[in-house]
């Protein structure tokens, strides 16, 4: 199939999903309409959301802000993953007497310490930089750990014939098989970055694109809760689409069959 | 041909000044618990400056144990190991080892994976890419510089492999089943590569297989194990081949199938016996 069918057929599906919601919101069955749009809205009433928050300019700082924190959250989520992933893996002893915590905290629900940090950091971007860390560490965490732990024994010992010190066995080795590991998740911490922030802003803010959803939700402004939805998803494709332009420079070296690595 | 036959005793004291010398070694894993497993028992094998030698042993035999040994990756569990330099410590240092499995550096491109060897040693690295490029040339790879390893073919990654050990210059160069994944044309073709590019510069040579003919083809001397557990050197040949040596024709020659009878006399009773004790796996 080529490009521009796939493309077109892509789009028929949205097309045609808006066309089912805009005819069960706005044309009456049998003296009906099937789906209030009080509960549903019309796609016509999102649009327009849209267009005017664009218009006016006041979506912008929003944002901004949500992408501010997202991009904070991965990068010192990462940091500490990576860093944290390679001492595990590099010193057994630490890394058994952490499992259990590592295990505990990994399995906390990350939603109910959003009020813990709303506390600690107020209500501006730290508190939601914070929710965003905690997803994205664990998923840089695992994926790094994983990497050292994994390198092939033939290539280690390759390495070592080679006659590499142990320095230069992490930086020729350990740690681009480390990289390849945290780059395969690369969609996932980033992602999981954004949902942290935009939870975050949900459950408490004056700010970003989890703050208009829920001032909306507020006050039953059903067409600006979807508006908000709009945005944010196209937000995240959009975001995407830049994760995959940086994996393909970054993992030239990989066969494309190892892509589908989680 | 009977007297060509050595015992493993006369080979290990028969070499002078030996590359490499393995003194009645014995290589014993624990394999948890009290349960031991011996994989080589009292082998002694010398390899002299130059000289090519290939053991061969039916699979799961320790070969590629008692190699690993030579190369300093695990000390004997009994036994000694020296090298020119005096006993072996650690590493073998002097040593250049092509594995049988992928051991490139899949993010590495061919050229920075031939130059590494001399990189890490210190040298500067436009020199090391500039010789890591006529290396990729020897090799035949001109042209492949920046392919990454999932690029190539397997012939070609042996290639590789190949250049990025002998880029170092080692004294000994270790083979484990280097060419065993590699189908058998692409076989015939590295084996020639591999005796042009000694030919040149004469190092010794441990090449571990399974393959008799490919053993006899290459080699100087020929050493067979027994069936493991607990496998010995049983016996060695030495090879009345003249050398420079092409593999597909060296195969037609009389004196090539007259000693591939004899030795597989002794190798195809251990052969039956591998087999019998891991159930033909």
């Amino acid at each position: 199939m080529s490009r521009l069918t796939l493309l077109i057929l892509q789009l028929l599906v949205a097309v045609v999903a808006i066309a089912i919601w805009h005819v069960l919101t706005t044309v009456p069955v049998f003296g009906a309409i099937v789906l209030p749009p009080f509960f549903f809205s019309t796609p016509g009433d999102v649009a327009a959301r849209i267009v005017k928050w664009f218009v006016e300019g006041t979506i912008w700082r929003h944002l901004w802000i949500t992408l501010v924190e997202a991009l904070l959250a991965f990068v010192i989520g990462s940091l500490g993953g990576v860093l944290v992933g390679f001492w595990f893996a590099r010193q057994p002893l630490i890394a058994a007497v952490f499992d259990p915590y590592v295990k505990m905290v990994n399995a906390l629900p990350r939603v109910v310490l959003a009020p813990i940090f709303a506390l600690w950091l107020g209500l501006g971007i730290w508190s939601k930089v914070a929710l965003g860390v905690t997803l994205v560490f664990f998923i840089v965490f695992f994926n790094v750990y994983q990497g050292v732990k994994e390198v092939s024994p033939t290539i280690l010992a390759n390495a070592r014939m080679l006659g590499m010190s142990e320095q230069q066995l992490m930086r020729h080795v350990y740690w681009p098989s480390a990289l390849s590991w945290m780059f395969s998740s690369l969609h996932t911490s980033v992602g999981f970055a954004v949902v942290g922030a935009v939870v975050g802003e949900y459950l408490g803010s004056a700010a970003g694109l989890g703050y208009i959803i829920q001032q909306a939700e507020g006050v039953f402004d059903v067409a600006g809760v979807f508006a908000g939805m709009f945005v944010l998803a196209a937000f995240v494709i959009v975001i995407d689409a830049f994760v995959t332009m940086i994996e393909r420079r970054l993992l030239v070296w990989r066969p494309a069959a190892a892509e589908t690595r989680p | 041909m009977e007297t060509m036959r050595e015992t493993a005793a006369v080979t290990s004291a028969s070499v002078a000044r030996p590359a490499v010398a393995l003194h009645d070694v014995t290589i014993a894993f624990r394999l948890g618990g009290d349960v031991v497993y011996t994989a080589v028992e009292h082998a002694s094998l010398a390899v002299a400056d130059g000289e090519f030698v290939a053991i061969v042993g039916p699979t799961g035999c320790g070969k590629s144990t008692l190699l690993n040994v030579a190369a300093g990756l695990f000390p004997p569990t009994s036994g000694r190991v020296e090298i020119a330099a005096g006993p072996l410590v650690g590493l073998n240092r002097s040593a250049g080892y092509l594995f049988q499995a992928e051991a490139l550096f899949p993010w590495k491109t061919a050229l920075d994976n031939v130059a590494i060897g001399l990189e890490i040693a210190g040298t500067a690295a436009a020199e090391a890419k500039a010789r890591a490029e006529s290396w990729l040339t020897r090799v035949g790879l001109a042209g492949f510089a920046s392919r990454y390893p999932h690029m190539l073919s397997g012939g070609q990654r042996k290639r590789v492999g190949l250049a990025q050990v002998l880029i170092r210059d080692p004294k000994l160069l270790l083979m484990d089943e280097p060419f065993g994944p590699l189908d058998a044309q692409t076989r015939q073709i590295m084996g020639n590569l591999l005796l042009d590019l000694w030919s040149a510069d004469r190092k010794a040579v441990i090449f571990v297989t399974h393959d008799l003919e490919e053993a006899i083809a290459l080699s100087d001397r020929v050493v067979i194990m027994s069936a493991g557990p607990a496998a010995r050197i049983i016996g060695a040949w030495q090879v009345p081949l003249k050398r420079p040596r092409d593999i597909g024709e060296v195969k037609l020659e009389r004196a090539f199938h007259d000693l591939h009878r004899e030795i597989w006399q002794v190798l195809k009773d251990e052969v039956l016996k591998g087999y019998a004790r891991t159930g033909g796996g």
